[in-house]
């Protein structure tokens, strides 16, 4: 009875989360215009999806996604694995305040990094835009690639850097020839961290997005929603992104599975 | 200058965080010479070694290569390679590349470095294993790897942090022979960090021994296992009775209560020494006509090649002593001790003595504290004395917070019939004690100075 008791609890809860998400799939696979009314099985939205039913700012809004979200992980990649290179070599209390430091802005509500980023790039006065939204994506990305990073430098033999130098190799050819291949798996993790949270962001990218038409998913779907009514087209487009996001999650559980194993061996 | 000498240590000194961990080092090592720092955990022999390999800058002092000054060189220019103590191979490479890293680094053509990694995998017996995972291969497997990866670059000096601490005894024994046979057969200068003192007397053609960021002694191993300097010494390297004597006079010492002749001379008259007998140079019979003083076997065990007896003296004092032969426990032995077997040493004190201000006529401060002194009523407040005590009347209590000041036993000497600790106190001075009770290397105690006991003396 208690057992019974659990395992209905877990699926209770587990419905609950993923209900939402299930109804949007259901719906995908049928015409009716409004979400809620069921008018028989049918794929044509889906090939409405790739034959041009969602129009061109849309399409255009997809393109701004994918293109911040690449290159915001690409940069907080690099600046993030930089920055745990430096913070593993700092001593003591310094090591510990950058630590604590960096913890901030992943805890911050998104509300307030959007608008403290809107207040900045006001102040100074630059122009908001596609550059704006993706200097902002990089800012909050890359607390997330130094918390991946840091664990594999610390799980390193700590005297591989110097063994590179004492081989005659300069400080850039040992973090070029020894370092990076060594942390490469967590940059790898941490960048597909970053690409997720990029296109998964709304709070931030309205806030820092301007008023010149730039668009991303999320904030186009936000005000095609507001406008009258979700594009029907959308829900087949939400489905194949939530199947996309899930992939990545497995890909980075299965790493990070596969590195914590390659430590047990050790 | 003497040419021979590759490098020269010549004042180092280096600390970390306020505290001291090389003081004053000078140390000249001869082209070829297989020299090995030995001495306990946080001696300073890895960080002289650090200094040297150039991953560390010292706080004064030079490092002369062929006479020439390289502490400003990092590590990258210095013709020195390293093996560390865990290896430290690259573990996305295999072992061929692990092996060519420098090679490539120096550009050299892919032909000769092809030529060069065959030779040296032949020279550490890896020939089959060289496009093997390095983390697929043993510790000892590992470890040839990674000397074979310093060697290959053929440096002037080949530097090594206790690259055998990690491995089992068997492998260990193997692999000193084998790193002793690659000196014998390259000619590269070696210096080689241990704290197993055996290692470094099967190993080294110089021992240094390091204490406390100092430097004890150095020479060839059989002058430090049989003319050891100090009583750190001769109880580091190999098991030794280290007792109280007293030099009578040139070739005459006492101790255990009789008179010996010696070979030693130049102490003076009268004069307190350290003595060190090694237990393998106690002779020892059943008959007491020809022995010079006779003994109580207390216990007897055997060690494989010999057997090892403790005896307590007609004088009542404590002998470790080794021997082929068992003797019955219980027995009455007659003991004998030759000439040439009794190293003396000068005693680095023979009393505690502190710096110390008078502050009222019953008063001193000491350590920064102020504790009770007798002899305070000579002098005026304000003056700077010497608090001397003597090592017997210090006084050792089980809590840190009974004694006068905290302190912790960092190393301890049996003398045959008392124990003479080095305790140090929680702001980093030596205070001595001679005791009969038994403590333990780590133990926290109290210290404390009973008034009667400090003698002051006046400082100009």
């Amino acid at each position: 009875m208690k057992k019974l008791l659990a395992r209905g609890y877990l699926v209770v809860l587990l419905v609950i989360l993923y209900a939402p998400i299930l109804i949007i799939a259901i719906f995908s696979f049928t015409e009716a215009k409004v979400l809620g009314n069921w008018t028989g099985f049918s794929t044509k939205l889906y090939e409405s999806l790739f034959t041009g039913g969602l129009g061109n700012s849309m399409v255009k809004a997809i393109e701004n996604t994918i293109t911040i979200g690449l290159l915001a992980a690409l940069c907080s990649t690099m600046l993030g694995s930089v920055a745990a290179i430096g913070i593993h070599n700092m001593k003591g209390r310094g090591r510990k305040a950058i630590t604590f430091l960096n913890d901030i802005p992943m805890l911050n509500p998104d509300i307030i990094t959007g608008i403290s980023l809107f207040i900045l790039f006001v102040a100074v006065g630059v122009s908001q835009g596609y550059v704006t939204v993706l200097l902002a994506h990089i800012s909050f990305c890359t607390p997330y690639v130094v918390l991946t990073v840091l664990p594999r430098l610390r799980m390193m033999n700590p005297n591989i850097y110097e063994a590179a130098l004492d081989l005659g190799a300069t400080p850039a050819q040992a973090l070029r020839k020894v370092i990076i291949p060594q942390i490469r798996p967590s940059m790898i993790s941490g960048f597909i961290l970053a690409f997720t949270l990029s296109i998964d962001d709304f709070a931030v990218t309205l806030f820092t997005k301007g008023n010149r038409g730039l668009e991303t998913l999320s904030t186009y779907i936000y005000a095609d929603a507001r406008k009258g009514g979700l594009t029907p087209e959308l829900r087949p487009l939400m489905t194949l992104i939530f199947l996309a996001v899930l992939a990545l999650l497995i890909i980075i559980n299965i790493r990070s599975a596969r590195n914590n194993k390659q430590k047990l061996i050790k | 200058m003497n040419k021979d000498i590759v490098i020269s240590l010549q004042h180092l000194s280096k600390s970390y965080d306020g505290k001291q961990v090389l003081d004053d080092i000078n140390l000249d090592i001869r082209e070829g010479e297989f020299v090995t720092l030995l001495g306990p955990s946080g001696c300073g022999k890895t960080t002289t070694l650090r200094l040297i390999a150039g991953f560390l800058a010292p706080d004064g002092g030079k490092i002369l290569l062929d006479g020439k000054d390289i502490s400003g060189v990092p590590p990258y220019r210095r013709p020195f390679n390293t093996v560390f103590q865990r290896y430290a191979l690259f573990p996305h490479l295999d072992v061929y590349d692990n092996i060519a890293f420098g090679l490539k680094l120096q550009k050299v053509p892919t032909d000769e470095i092809d030529k060069r990694v065959r030779r040296i995998l032949k020279m550490v017996s890896m020939t089959d294993y060289e496009s093997r995972d390095v983390e697929s291969l043993s510790g000892g497997q590992q470890q040839r790897v990674a000397i074979a990866r310093a060697l290959v670059n053929r440096p002037r000096v080949l530097l090594l942090d206790e690259p055998l601490a990690a491995l089992d005894l068997k492998m260990r024994k193997d692999m000193q022979i084998e790193l002793k046979e690659m000196h014998a057969q390259l000619g590269i200068t070696f210096i080689y960090v241990t704290h197993d003192q055996e290692e470094a007397l099967t190993l080294s053609d110089t021992i240094v021994v390091m204490n406390e960021g100092r430097i004890l002694q150095a020479g060839d191993p059989v002058s430090i296992y049989n003319e050891p300097q100090n009583a750190f010494v001769a109880d580091f390297i190999g098991e030794s009775n280290i007792l109280n004597g007293r030099m009578i006079e040139d070739r005459r010492v006492e101790f255990l209560g009789h008179e010996f002749d010696c070979v030693d001379e130049g102490f003076g008259e009268n004069v307190p020494v350290d003595v060190v007998i090694r237990p393998e140079d106690v002779y020892i019979m059943h008959k007491l006509e020809g022995s010079q003083f006779s003994g109580t076997v207390k216990s007897c065990t055997f060690k494989g090649v010999h057997y090892e007896m403790f005896v307590d003296t007609d004088k009542g004092y404590e002998l470790m002593i080794q021997d082929y032969n068992a003797f019955e426990v219980g027995s009455t032995v007659g003991l004998l001790i030759r000439p040439n077997d009794i190293q003396v040493m000068r005693k680095e004190r023979v009393r505690n003595s502190f710096d110390a201000e008078i502050v009222d006529a019953g008063h001193i401060s000491l350590f920064g504290s102020e504790i009770e002194c007798a002899a305070a009523a000579a002098f005026a407040p304000g003056d700077k004395v010497r608090a001397m005590v003597d090592f017997d009347k210090v006084e050792l209590v089980d809590h840190q917070e009974d004694g006068q000041f905290a302190g912790e036993v960092h190393f301890l000497l049996y003398k045959g019939d008392h124990y003479h600790l080095t305790v140090l106190t929680e702001d980093g001075d030596h205070v001595w004690v001679d005791t009969d009770d038994v403590w333990d290397k780590g133990d926290l105690v109290g210290v404390n100075f009973a008034s009667e006991n400090i003698k002051l003396e006046a400082v100009k």
